[in-house]
């Protein structure tokens, strides 16, 4: 077995974590408060053409069979979903929505290059603005608003929808699928090259927003396309954000997505994402998550034909109290299939991230090349990052490694750059940026760049208990 | 004017440990000071002392730099006032170019300065750069590089003297920078010094070995022993070292050697 499994220094290993208050029930109800009746309202509030309707009922059934996970379900060890009073959580797109502020100019400017083919704002469930590329539309690209496409383009949307990700997965897929409130459809024919970038922002200004996106590309098609999710700053009512994001990237299809998170301190995300990658397909994924208070998300790239090429670059900054957990998943499910993953993150104050990554190799898939790496960079004593790899290789030969770093600030490097003439906070932002470095080499966008740096800055830059 | 860095009787110990013990030492804009004695005695303790390292903590004595205490100055301060350390080790900074970070030091000085300041222009400080990189014979792709990261032990020394050409101080401690290097690395280090020592800058030139001395050519030569200095001469106290080692200064001042 040629199997190649390098480890970088300073491994950080699962620790089990026992405690009483890990045994404590859950305030009751530990659940939703919705009804029947309540999902056939925001089905006809929003329109559903009869068939999406039935899948939101049938998701709906599913999300009640699924229990609220626990401390104890594998994948939700280290993100506790007790503090949240699950019960109060309103059904937005029921409830009017008059005197919402509009989506904030600074997140509709482009972030890739000065043109964009396109972009969509929805602002609390409801389309804010829209302009997209007439010549697009005449090569029979989609990009517009989900509702919208659940009608219009009713063939499409049906033939691809659940393709990725589907209601079963979890209780939080089921969740964003059966109370769906909003979402984006971009469709890219056979063939097809969109020369300039498209761009939604989901504004999830509302008290609970349920998103979808769904992104398909044929065969040989391409594009780049920037998604964010955000919602206003300074927030302070707990509030829910479930997602899907279903990404299908066809035989020698090329995509570059990039995926910004700047939600408000105030809101609880979770989100199941997954791509599939065709033969010869190229994806080119960027996370980055800078807001929430908690965040799960699963994202998970499944390459299902020979050759296929996936990479994942995801960039995290937590601050204050933010819980941000990262659970990856790389699948190698056909031979000559690579795959590159490289999360980094930095932690200050008291908040706490999560990464646990997987490189999968299914038997027969040959020849396949994985790798995986999590740094996390800690700017306080009280701030924690747990890193987790893993590999499953069921095929005899192939090449995996990966890698898990927890490491500070070190005090002689700060020491260096001060002896220089650099005050000790710009010091420690220069190490900072450093750290950052090879994810935004692997970006190459410089609005997305831009953005991801005053994000550090202004975290930096933040006064609070630091240190 | 010129600047004068005194050192008056300084003390230090490191984790409770007295290394310095009394160091007396003048050194002026304008002049070359080498600093020589065997290994342990104290002399890069002194090289970081004069910066600020946290980890040395100064027991007793005063450093004055242009009439400021400098032991009152936290390191960053310490060199906007006009004082540089060429490190024996220098750290690698992963992910900061030498270019990045020249400029984010030379932005710091002017902010200093000038709170309002915009920081350099890039193409006034691209040409800056490439000037002192082509004074120093440095290869221009060393601009891009990460600070430290993966150079040589060469290259790393050759990136200390890059940082003072472009910081321009007034008093530049060396510490051991000949040490580690081929001959030919040396000559290349010490012609650099020599192109930066001047009316402008005084040195203080930290050495085990008389051999970059051939190089530069110091005004003083000062011995360290047991903490403190015990022998200053002119030049050929240097050469004296070379020929009869540093035997005979342990056994004339016997009682400080086994301080």
């Amino acid at each position: 077995m040629m199997t190649d499994v390098v480890a970088a220094p300073r491994p950080v290993y699962p620790r089990t974590i026992i405690t009483t208050k890990r045994k404590a029930e859950p305030a009751a109800p530990f659940e939703l408060k919705f009804t029947d009746a309540d999902v056939k309202s925001l089905s006809a509030a929003c329109k559903d053409p009869a068939w999406l309707a039935r899948r939101r009922r049938a998701a709906w059934k599913l999300y009640h069979s699924i229990p609220m996970p626990r401390l104890n379900d594998e994948a939700w060890r280290r993100t506790d979903l007790r503090p949240f009073k699950w019960h109060e959580a309103e059904l937005s797109a029921l409830n009017a929505s008059a005197g919402r502020r509009p989506v904030p100019t600074a997140f509709l400017k482009p972030l890739v290059g000065k043109e964009q083919g396109g972009q969509l704002a929805i602002n609390g469930g409801k389309v804010e603005s829209r302009h997209f590329d007439a010549a697009l539309r005449r090569k029979g690209v989609v990009f517009t608003d989900f509702a919208a496409a659940a009608v219009k383009h009713e063939a499409l949307v049906k033939k691809y929808m659940g393709k990725a990700v589907k209601a079963d997965e979890g209780k939080f897929a089921a969740m964003a699928e059966s109370l769906m409130d909003s979402g984006i459809f971009l469709y890219v024919p056979k063939n097809v090259e969109v020369a300039l970038p498209l761009h939604s922002v989901l504004w999830a200004s509302a008290q609970s927003q349920f998103t979808r996106v769904l992104v398909v590309l044929e065969e040989g098609a391409s594009v780049t396309y920037v998604h964010e999710l955000a919602s206003p700053e300074g927030a302070t009512a707990p509030t829910l954000h479930a997602g899907i994001v279903e990404l299908v990237v066809g035989k020698n299809a090329s995509l570059k997505f990039v995926e910004l998170q700047s939600l408000g301190l105030n809101v609880w995300n979770f989100t199941h994402e997954r791509a599939i990658a065709g033969a010869g397909a190229k994806l080119d994924w960027v996370f980055s998550a800078i807001g929430s208070h908690v965040t799960k998300n699963f994202s998970e790239i499944d390459l299902n034909g020979d050759g296929g090429w996936g990479r994942m670059s995801g960039f995290y900054f937590a601050e204050g109290d933010q819980h941000l957990d990262h659970d990856t998943q790389q699948n190698h499910n056909a031979p000559h299939t690579t795959s590159d993953l490289l999360f980094k993150g930095a932690l200050r104050d008291q908040s706490r991230s999560v990464w646990q990554g997987m490189i999968y190799v299914a038997p027969g898939a040959q020849k396949a090349d994985g790798y995986q790496a999590n740094r996390n960079l800690v700017l306080s004593k009280s701030a924690r990052a747990d890193s987790i790899p893993g590999l499953e290789i069921l095929a005899d030969d192939v090449r995996c490694t990966h890698g898990a770093t927890v490491g500070q600030l070190e005090e002689e490097h700060i020491f260096y750059l001060m002896s220089r003439g650099v005050p000790r906070p710009e010091a420690q932002k220069v190490v900072v940026d450093g750290f950052f470095d090879p994810i935004m080499q692997r970006i190459a966008f410089d609005g997305v760049i831009a953005r991801l740096k005053k994000s550090i800055e202004t975290k930096m830059a933040r006064s609070g208990s630091g240190e | 004017m010129t600047s004068v860095l005194e050192i008056r009787n300084l003390h230090v110990s490191v984790a409770d440990k007295p290394i310095l013990k009394g160091v007396n030492l003048l050194v002026k804009q304008g002049e070359v000071h080498a600093l020589m004695g065997p290994n342990g005695t104290g002399k890069s303790t002194l090289a970081y002392t004069l910066m600020g390292h946290p980890l040395y903590v100064v027991t007793g004595g005063q450093v004055i730099f242009k009439g400021v205490d400098l032991l009152e100055l936290a390191p960053d301060e310490r060199s906007r006032l006009g004082l540089f350390l060429a490190f024996q080790y220098p750290v690698a900074i992963p992910g900061v170019s030498v270019a990045n970070f020249l400029r984010t030091a030379l932005n710091a000085r002017r902010r200093a300065a000038n709170p309002a300041d915009k920081g350099i222009p890039i193409p006034e400080f691209r040409k800056l750069l490439k000037a002192k990189m082509d004074m120093l014979q440095v290869s221009h792709d060393f601009a891009g590089r990460y600070l430290n990261d993966g150079f040589s032990g060469g290259e790393k020394k050759r990136a200390e003297i890059l940082q003072m050409a472009t910081l321009d101080p007034e008093i530049a401690v060396l510490d051991e920078t000949d040490s580690g290097l081929d001959i030919d690395a040396l000559r290349i280090v010490a012609e650099g010094v020599n192109k930066l020592a001047g009316p402008n800058m005084g040195a203080l030139v930290i050495t085990h070995y008389q051999r970059i001395l051939n190089y530069i050519k110091p005004n003083v030569v000062h011995i360290m022993l047991g903490g403190q200095i015990v022998e200053s001469g002119e030049a050929d106290l240097a050469l004296h070292l070379e020929e009869r080692g540093y035997d005979w200064v342990r056994e004339k001042y016997q009682e400080k050697a086994e301080a």
